[in-house]
């Protein structure tokens, strides 16, 4: 366990200098920026005329139709990084259950397909 | 105080308070962001205690995936928050009584939760070595084989939110034209053009 912390070293620095990036920026905008707002300068602009209504609106349930399938998939990558890491070693009985596990996942991609929700329109 | 302990520190209590602010701060969008910073220090613990992998998945699924997901889903609800906050003193009453309902059955739970002598030997005992082998290849070397009912049921249970997300969302606009390119690559000249003679001075 330490010698995998050791590993991780230099990403927890990265990780500290992002951080300490990020606020130094931050504080320095909010020190030493010239701040002299009025109703102008702070209400939405949107091309010189006023804006229409609220940002938030509906989205089309198509987004999330895209998002979803695209987090099926996202696991069905993840089960495949341990199968692949340890593939020299692993049984047959192991090797074949992967394999059904993509057969079943290239079935519902097939339906998926056929049923065109890969097709925006 | 090493590193570690110093680390441990940092994202735990990052973790606690990014949590706090998912459920306090006003701005839906706002919880979803603090939901994303919760879920980072959570993967920063998983890589302090070995579990390497768990954390890259967190990072990969649950930040990559789940928040942008929950992001689609604050943004398609078009909540009216002033109409929201005038019905919450309607329901406090309600809702202060399911959590505390939900409170006691906790309570009980873990009232009642033992640790049994043996257990960390038995968890450990499916396990290989952990100081030889990296987690990564432990965990592909058990759950293909060992688990394999599991596994199979996870692939499923995948299948199952796939159709089940087609059938409830995908609607075909049929007023629309599409673009057809096999139709178009057999589309046969003879019967698409007309020659005419046609004579001059006179219109067609």
């Amino acid at each position: 366990m330490d010698t995998l912390s050791s590993d991780y070293l230099p990403i927890l620095v990265l990780l500290a200098v992002a951080v300490g990036l990020g606020i130094i920026l931050i504080l320095a905008a909010a020190v030493l920026a010239v701040r002299n707002p009025d109703p102008e300068k702070v209400s939405a602009y949107e091309c010189g005329f006023n804006a229409f209504d609220d940002a938030r609106m509906k989205f089309d349930v198509r987004f999330y139709l895209v998002s979803i399938l695209f987090i099926i998939f996202d696991l069905e990558v993840a089960f495949l990084f341990p199968w692949a890491v340890a593939f020299a070693d692993i049984s047959m009985l192991g090797f074949w259950s992967m394999m059904v596990f993509l057969a079943v996942l290239t079935v519902g991609f097939a339906y998926e397909w056929k049923k065109g929700a890969l097709e925006w329109a | 105080m090493t590193v570690a302990v110093l680390a441990f520190y940092a994202f735990s209590i990052v973790g606690v308070v990014a949590a706090l602010m998912v459920t306090l701060s006003r701005n839906p969008v706002h919880s979803v962001l603090w939901l994303i910073l919760t879920f980072l220090s959570a993967a920063g613990l998983m890589v302090l205690l070995g579990a390497e992998f768990v954390a890259m998945l967190l990072i990969i699924v649950y930040v990559g995936a789940v928040a942008v997901l929950f992001l689609f889903v604050v943004m398609m609800l078009d909540v009216d928050f002033a109409e929201l906050k005038s019905e919450m003193v309607k329901y406090m009453p309600l809702g202060l009584l399911v959590a505390v309902v939900v409170l006691i059955q906790l309570g009980f739970g873990l009232g009642a939760w033992a640790t049994s002598e043996g257990a960390m030997g038995l968890r450990q005992a499916v396990t290989p070595d952990a100081a030889v082998t990296e987690n990564t290849k432990a965990l592909g070397l058990l759950m293909y084989d060992t688990y394999l009912y599991l596994f199979q049921l996870s692939g499923l249970i995948l299948l199952v939110a796939m159709i089940g997300a087609i059938v409830l969302t995908l609607r075909h606009r049929k007023d629309i034209k599409r673009q057809n390119v096999l139709h178009q690559m057999w589309r046969d000249p003879a019967k698409a053009l007309e020659m005419v003679d046609v004579k001059p001075g006179q219109g067609l």
